[in-house]
C-alpha cells in the first residue's frame, strides 16, 4: 500500500442510506481472481440500464462528477458481503475516500487495508455535505481532520493503527509477522489443540 | 481461564486468543483455530503469498471448499461447470490448483462433505465452542451457534491468516440480546431473527458482539441456532454467538473433525467454562419477546425492512430512501406483502439450507402443488444434508410437488452461478440479503422463512404458513 497524507477533492453525493456492497460491485463481477481494473464495475448496476447504456440520472455519470476523488454517502455506507472487490472497486475509479455518518466494519477494515480513507462525521456536518455536491474538502490524515470550503474544520476519528500504517505505507503482514516468535510460544502453550 | 471479574462468552473466547495483547498504538494480534476458505474470496490473497514467496501456515487448520460459483447441476467433468459460466468455471479451477500448489486438503466435487462454507463446518464437527472462526465472508458469524467466535473477514486478512495464521484485531464491544417466551407453531428461527433485526436495525449491531441469551434462544435446536446467528451481520454486528450447552454438545458429539473418547470429555469440560458470567458486563442490551411473533416477510432492500406477514407495509415514504427501496420493489405502502404474486421460490442459502429447514419446507409442500407459473428450487447446504434429505424421501416430496432438487451450494442466494431470479421477478427467499440485485439484476427478493416459503409456493402469492400446516 501507497503511503497516504491528504485528499483534496471535490465530493460526490450518494444520499441513499444502507449501500451495501452487492450495490458497490455486483456479485457476477466476483468471478474474477484479480483485484485490477474492478472500478469500470462500480455501482454497475446503479450506472447502466438493462442494456449497458448509461443511466442518465445516476450521479457518476454527470460530467461535473469526474475527477470528483471523495464520496459523501447516506449513513452506514458498505453494508453486507465482506468482498474486498468493494474497496479494489471505489479505488479503481478513482475515489480515495467515503464521508458518512457511519460505515459498516468489514468493509471499514478492508478500505483501510488498501488505502480507501473512511471518514465519520455526525449528522450536521454529514448534512451540511450532503446539501452541497461538489463542494471542496481536504482530508487530513495526519491531523485526522476534515475541512470544508465553508471554512468548517473538524476531526474525525480514526485508529491509531490505522492512521500509522496509512501515513506509512506500513506492510500489516509484515507487521504481524514480526512477531513470529511470541505466534509459536501461543501454538506450543495453548491448552488445547484445536 | 482465569478471570479476575465477571467475563462474557465473548471476552472469555478472545482472551483465550489473544498472542499479543492490544495497546493505544497497535491492535491484538489473534489467534485463529479455524480458517474456512472458498473459491471467491481467496484467490487474490494465493496471489499475494506466491508474490511474498510464503507458504501457508497451518493447512492443518483450514477447511476448503467451494461453494459460490459451483453449479447446482452435477458436476462430473470440467464441461459440467461450464453451466455456472466462464468465469465462474475458471474461478473454481483456480481454487483446485492453489489447495493443490499450497498443500490444502479440498471438500471438492466429488465429496460428499462439499457444501456451503458456514454448512459444512458444523456438519463436520469442525466448527467447536470456543474456537475462534474465520472465513472472507460476512455469514462466518453463523458458526458462533455453537460458542465459536466466527466473523468475516476481507481478502487481504484472509491472506494474513493463510500466512500466519493471525489477525489483528481491535476487540470490538458487546450486545447482549435476550429473547424471553417460545415461537409459536409455524413461526421459527428465521422469523425470530427477522424480528430483531427490524428492533434494532440494520446498523443495529455495528461494531459489536451480539449474544443471543434467554430461554427463546436455548430451547432452539441447533439448526435455528444457526440461523439466528447466520443473520447477525444483517443487524451490523461481527459475529453472533450462543453459549454451548447440551444442545451444543448433543449436536457435535460423534462428528468426524470433534474430539473423541477421552478428548471429547475434557472438551466438555472446558466448553462447560464458556459462559458469560453472572454481572458481566455488556456495552449494550436489547431484550425482545418471542411468543407475540408471526412469521415475518420482509418488503424492502434491506433486512431491516420487515413486518408480520399479515400486515401493512409501513408508509414512511417521506424518507427518500424507503421510497427509492418500495419503487424498486414495486410494492405500495399500505397494503400487506400476501397480495403480491411470487414467480420464484428458493429454499436454501446458509441461513435455511438445513435439513430442519428442508423437513419444514416438505412438511408444507407434502402432497399439493406448486402454482402454477412459479418456479420453486431447492438447494440443500451441503451434499450430506441433500443425501440425509432423500434418505427421508424429501426429495421426491418437492419434485412430485414440481419443485427443482439440486445439488449443493449458494445458488440463488447470491447468483454467481447461474441460478438467478430474471428482472423484475418476485423471489420469496430463506436467503439472508434482499438488496438490490442479490438475486440477479432487477430481481426483488422477500426474505421468508422455509415455511413461509414453501406455502408461498403453493398458493402463488407471498403466504401466512400458519393455514398450510399439516400433522
Ligand atoms: S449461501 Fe449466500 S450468504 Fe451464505 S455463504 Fe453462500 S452466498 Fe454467502
Amino acid at each position: 500500500m501507497k503511503a497516504i497524507k491528504k485528499i483534496v477533492s471535490r465530493t460526490v453525493v450518494m444520499p441513499t442510506t444502507d449501500i451495501d456492497t452487492d450495490q458497490i460491485i455486483p456479485a457476477r463481477f466476483l468471478t474474477t481472481t484479480s483485484r485490477e481494473g474492478l472500478g469500470r464495475f462500480a455501482f454497475n448496476d446503479l450506472r447502466r440500464d438493462a442494456d449497458g447504456n448509461d443511466n442518465e440520472g445516476f450521479v457518476l455519470n454527470r460530467p461535473e462528477t469526474r475527477g470528483c476523488n471523495v464520496l459523501v454517502a447516506g449513513n452506514n455506507f458498505g453494508c453486507g458481503s465482506s468482498r474486498e472487490h468493494a474497496p479494489w472497486a471505489l479505488l479503481d475509479y478513482g475515489f480515495k475516500a467515503v464521508i458518512s455518518t457511519e460505515i459498516a466494519d468489514i468493509f471499514k477494515n478492508n478500505s483501510l487495508k488498501n488505502g480507501l480513507v473512511p471518514v465519520v462525521v455526525t449528522a450536521d456536518v454529514h448534512q451540511n455535505l450532503l446539501a452541497r455536491p461538489g463542494t471542496e474538502v481536504a482530508i487530513d490524515i495526519e491531523t485526522q481532520t476534515l475541512t470544508i470550503d465553508d471554512g468548517t474544520s473538524i476531526e474525525f476519528p480514526m485508529d491509531g493503527f490505522a492512521r500509522y500504517c496509512l501515513l506509512q505505507g506500513v506492510d500489516q503482514l509484515g507487521f504481524i509477522r514480526q512477531q513470529i516468535a511470541a505466534i509459536e510460544s501461543f501454538e506450543e502453550q495453548r491448552p488445547w489443540t484445536p | 481461564m482465569h478471570q479476575s471479574k465477571p467475563g462474557t462468552l465473548f471476552d472469555k473466547v478472545w482472551n483465550d486468543h489473544v498472542v499479543v495483547a492490544e495497546s493505544a498504538d497497535t491492535p491484538a494480534i489473534l489467534y485463529i483455530d479455524l480458517h474456512i476458505i472458498h473459491e471467491v474470496t481467496t484467490p487474490q490473497a494465493f496471489s499475494l503469498l506466491r508474490e511474498k514467496g510464503l507458504p501457508v501456515r497451518r493447512t492443518d487448520l483450514i477447511l476448503a471448499t467451494m461453494d459460490h460459483s459451483t453449479p447446482t447441476t452435477p458436476v462430473t467433468t470440467f464441461k459440467d461447470l461450464e453451466v455456472a459460466g466462464e468465469g465462474a468455471a475458471r474461478q473454481v479451477r483456480q481454487m483446485e490448483e492453489n489447495c493443490r500448489e499450497f498443500g490444502i486438503e479440498l471438500l471438492g466435487f466429488e465429496s460428499i462433505n462439499r457444501g456451503i462454507v458456514h454448512v459444512i463446518g458444523p456438519e463436520l464437527g469442525a466448527t467447536q465452542p470456543g474456537k475462534t472462526i474465520v472465513c472472507g465472508d460476512s455469514h462466518t458469524s453463523t458458526h458462533g451457534a455453537l460458542g465459536a467466535l466466527a466473523f468475516g473477514i476481507g481478502t487481504t486478512e484472509v491472506g494474513h491468516v493463510l500466512a500466519t495464521q493471525c489477525l489483528l484485531q481491535r476487540k470490538p464491544k458487546t450486545l447482549e440480546i435476550s429473547v424471553s417466551g417460545t415461537l409459536a407453531r409455524g413461526v421459527t428461527a428465521k422469523d425470530l431473527v427477522l424480528a430483531i433485526i427490524g428492533k434494532i436495525g440494520v446498523d443495529g449491531g455495528t461494531e459489536h458482539v451480539i449474544e443471543y441469551r434467554g430461554d427463546a434462544i436455548s430451547s432452539l435446536d441447533m439448526d435455528a441456532r444457526m440461523t439466528v446467528c447466520n443473520m447477525s451481520i444483517e443487524a451490523g454486528a461481527r459475529a453472533g454467538m450462543i453459549a454451548p450447552d447440551e444442545t451444543t454438545y448433543e449436536f457435535l458429539s460423534g462428528r468426524p473433525r470433534a474430539p473423541q473418547g477421552a478428548d471429547w470429555d475434557k472438551a466438555v469440560a472446558r466448553w462447560a467454562q464458556l459462559r458469560s458470567d453472572d454481572g458481566a458486563h455488556f456495552d449494550r442490551s436489547v431484550s425482545l419477546s418471542a411468543s407475540e411473533l408471526s412469521p415475518m416477510v420482509t418488503y424492502g432492500t434491506n433486512p431491516g425492512m420487515v413486518i408480520g406477514v399479515n400486515d401493512a407495509v409501513p408508509d414512511r415514504t417521506s424518507d427518500p430512501s424507503f421510497r427509492k427501496a418500495l419503487d424498486y420493489m414495486q410494492i405500495a405502502a399500505g397494503k400487506p406483502m400476501t397480495e403480491y404474486d411470487v414467480d420464484v421460490v428458493f429454499v436454501g442459502s446458509c441461513t435455511n439450507s438445513r435439513l430442519t429447514d428442508l423437513q419444514e419446507a416438505a412438511d408444507i409442500v407434502k402432497g399439493r402443488q406448486v402454482a402454477a407459473g412459479v418456479r420453486m428450487l431447492v438447494v440443500p447446504g451441503s451434499q450430506q444434508i441433500k443425501k440425509d434429505a432423500e434418505a427421508l424421501g424429501l426429495d421426491r416430496v418437492f419434485t412430485a410437488a414440481g419443485a427443482e432438487w439440486r445439488e449443493a451450494g449458494c445458488s440463488m442466494c447470491i447468483g454467481m452461478n447461474g441460478d438467478t431470479v430474471a428482472r423484475g421477478q418476485l423471489s420469496v427467499s430463506t436467503s439472508n440479503r434482499n438488496f438490490e440485485g442479490r438475486q440477479g439484476v432487477g430481481s426483488r427478493t422477500v426474505l421468508a422463512s422455509p415455511m413461509t416459503a414453501a406455502a408461498s409456493a403453493i398458493r402463488g402469492k407471498v403466504a401466512d404458513p400458519r393455514p398450510y400446516l399439516q400433522d
